[in-house]
């Protein structure tokens, strides 16, 4: 039971090659963070840099207040879930998972309680004799869980430990990780490039991007209060509509429409803005207070529950996607959408990064 | 060496009703076991017919008779078990040696980022190429110089250092499709480098192993041009250098019996290894450490 606590990390390994830049955060008992970004942003290597499996260049890395920037993994007491899961292919479920506690001279009794107690929690009885090779992918994942479970670590590090199962078993697997994470009141990380799993298991969420730390906030932030047009982007599925607009005066031009701007401050320099609307926010028809937009409808997506309907905005190159239920439209008619006001996202043009609405109480 | 198991066709029914592809298959395989083994067999059967029968024309294929009598001719004339042991002692410890050299060698090519690593790549690639009796002369003076001769090292050094590069490069491109996940998860789990080394790949490894070790084993006990040159007191030959050297009563006696006899005596032991191997030599014994 320790916090975790990571200052201005940075992994070099040529000039060119920079996948942690600075980053700083830090995750409390109890606290699920989730280290959250494309492939390539960063996440896996943090994750190695907290477990000591690589230095890095600068910074620290701190369990419990002690900085163990500079010890072995070994010596971290922390317990990391593989990818791969990573078990020892030559030793049985109860090896693997006794294996660490072994290594820490743990006496033989206590050993046996715990792996026992792992067992019955992952439901892994029954299968203490066999090897890795005579398990479903399923039961290989809730070893490796057990294996990192037994050791009571000070905190626990996740390397998408789902992304090898089928659909049906990841959610199910994700909703008992959750519960499992939630009685063990230690800081977890995890790291993971499914939005998804970012939302439903974690407290907090880092966006992560070619090494840089996008935005550090709660699932419900991150997808109501996007830090800049990346996170917006990235965050929410269908992706939210992201249109850069010519301003004229208090008001940007979408086709014919006049959306009201945010009360900036600075005039927009370049006379340009981008706005964000999440297909699922945008309304059918003219709505009282709200901006609607005109346009001829060219594509309908099925997605089950609603309909992804695509738009061309009339007399505009720009086309909008709207999530529209039980829609009897077909291609090639007209629709009207309004964009509710407390909906829209808007983002600077050249920092890319949210422009705060004044009502919205932002931390600055 | 047996032939692999070829792959098997599913039958196809043709128009005719007769299914040509598994008796075709049959045929082939049958023709190659007879390429390959005929020459074995050939000695099997000499080495236990009668003289009379080893001399008769027309030629006995398949003898009425059988005797043991060559094979105990062989002991009872030669120190024949010597020479035996002479070869397993040789052949063990140059292969124990090329794989305790090897596979760290291997290991730290494929996991430490080592600077030149391309260049000694190359340099253990070129060795291979070199043809090893070139090799001869050479090491006939050093093991001259080092009053080597009749020593069991002057054939151990040589055959470790031929067949390290082989086992080098098998056991380095085992390590690379090693996944490095295991390496990690151990080290997580607080195994330090040499208990890693020793109790998570070691035991990964031993597929790998066996099979570079009994490449290295064969040509260890089938050596012959440095076993015959450095190696001339009769209790220090190795089984080659003795079954090529059998001479009959008087000059113009050639033992075919004896000599066919020697050849099944030191084949049986490789024949036995890889049989008894075979079934360690598991493919995918990795199988169940991650998800492939």
């Amino acid at each position: 039971m320790a916090k975790l606590e990571v200052t201005h990390l940075n992994k070099t390994y040529s000039p060119k090659i920079v996948p942690v830049k600075d980053l700083s955060l830090a995750v409390e008992d109890g606290e699920f963070l989730t280290l959250l970004g494309p492939s390539g942003c960063g996440k896996s290597t943090t994750l190695r840099l907290i477990a000591g499996l690589e230095q890095p260049t600068r910074g620290e890395v701190l369990i419990g207040s002690k900085n163990v920037t500079h010890r072995s993994a070994g010596d971290r007491n922390i317990a990391m879930v593989f990818q791969s899961y990573a078990l020892y292919p030559h030793m049985t479920v109860f090896e693997n998972i006794a294996s660490g506690l072994k290594l820490r001279k743990t006496p033989v009794g206590e050993i046996q309680q715990r792996v026992a107690e792992a067992s019955r929690v992952l439901d892994l009885d029954g299968l203490m004799q066999r090897k890795p090779s005579k398990l479903s992918g399923g039961q290989r994942q809730r070893v490796a869980l057990g294996r990192a479970l037994v050791r009571k670590p000070d905190v626990f590090l996740l390397d998408e430990p789902l992304s090898n199962l089928d659909a049906l078993l990841r959610e199910q697997v994700r909703a008992e990780l959750k519960q499992l994470f939630q009685s063990q009141n230690t800081p977890v990380v995890y790291v993971t490039h499914d939005q998804t799993e970012a939302m439903t298991l974690s407290t907090k969420v880092a966006v992560l991007y070619k090494g840089d730390l996008q935005q550090l906030d709660s699932p419900q932030r991150i997808y109501s209060h996007p830090a800049n047009q990346f996170v917006a982007g990235f965050i929410g599925s269908p992706q939210m509509n992201l249109l850069t607009l010519p301003c004229e005066n208090s008001h940007a031009l979408l086709g014919e429409a006049r959306v009201p701007l945010p009360q900036v401050t600075e005039p927009q320099p370049a006379g340009q803005i981008v706005l964000g609307i999440r297909p699922e926010h945008l309304q059918v028809g003219k709505q009282p207070d709200c901006t609607a937009v005109r346009g001829q409808v060219f594509l309908i997506e099925n997605l089950g529950m609603s309909d992804l309907v695509s738009m061309h905005v009339q007399n505009s190159e720009l086309t909008l996607r709207a999530l529209i239920a039980n829609t009897t439209l077909k291609a090639g008619d007209e629709l009207v959408l309004s964009l509710p006001p407390q909906q829209l996202h808007w983002f600077d043009i050249e920092t890319r990064s949210r422009i705060p609405v004044q009502p919205e109480t932002v931390a600055h | 060496m047996a032939p692999s198991t070829p792959v098997v066709t599913k039958p196809s029914p043709t128009q005719e009703g007769v299914n040509w592809k598994p008796v075709l298959l049959g045929i082939t395989v049958f023709l190659v076991a007879i390429f390959s083994l005929a020459p074995i067999l050939w000695q099997l059967l000499t080495s236990i017919k009668t003289n009379a029968d080893i001399s008769r024309i027309p030629n006995v294929y398949f003898p009425r008779e059988f005797t043991l009598e060559h094979y105990i001719q062989l002991f009872d004339r030669r120190p024949f078990l010597r020479y035996v042991l002479n070869s397993a002692f040789v052949a063990i410890v140059s292969t124990l040696l090329c794989l305790g050299l090897g596979s760290p060698a291997a290991y730290a090519l494929a996991r430490l980022r080592l600077k030149g690593e391309q260049l000694i790549l190359g340099l253990v690639l070129i060795v291979t190429l070199f043809p090893y009796i070139l090799l001869f002369l050479g090491l006939l003076e050093i093991v001259q110089i080092l009053g080597l001769g009749n020593n069991y090292l002057a054939l151990i050094i040589p055959y470790t250092a031929i067949n390290l590069p082989l086992t080098i490069l098998v056991m380095r491109s085992f390590f690379q499709q090693l996944p490095r996940d295991l390496e990690d998860a151990a080290k997580v789990d607080g195994y330090n480098t040499v208990q890693m080394l020793w109790q998570i790949v070691l035991p990964t490894t031993i597929p790998a192993l066996v099979t570079t070790g009994i490449l290295a084993f064969i040509f260890a006990w089938n050596e012959f041009i440095f076993a015959l040159t450095f190696m001339t007191r009769e209790t220090m030959k190795t089984i080659p250098v003795a079954a090529a050297q059998i001479g009959g009563a008087t000059l113009f006696e050639i033992p075919y019996g004896p000599i066919a006899a020697a050849t099944v005596l030191g084949t049986l032991p490789l024949v036995l290894l890889v049989l008894f191997f075979q079934r360690k030599i598991v493919q995918g014994l990795t199988a169940g450490a991650v998800k492939g």
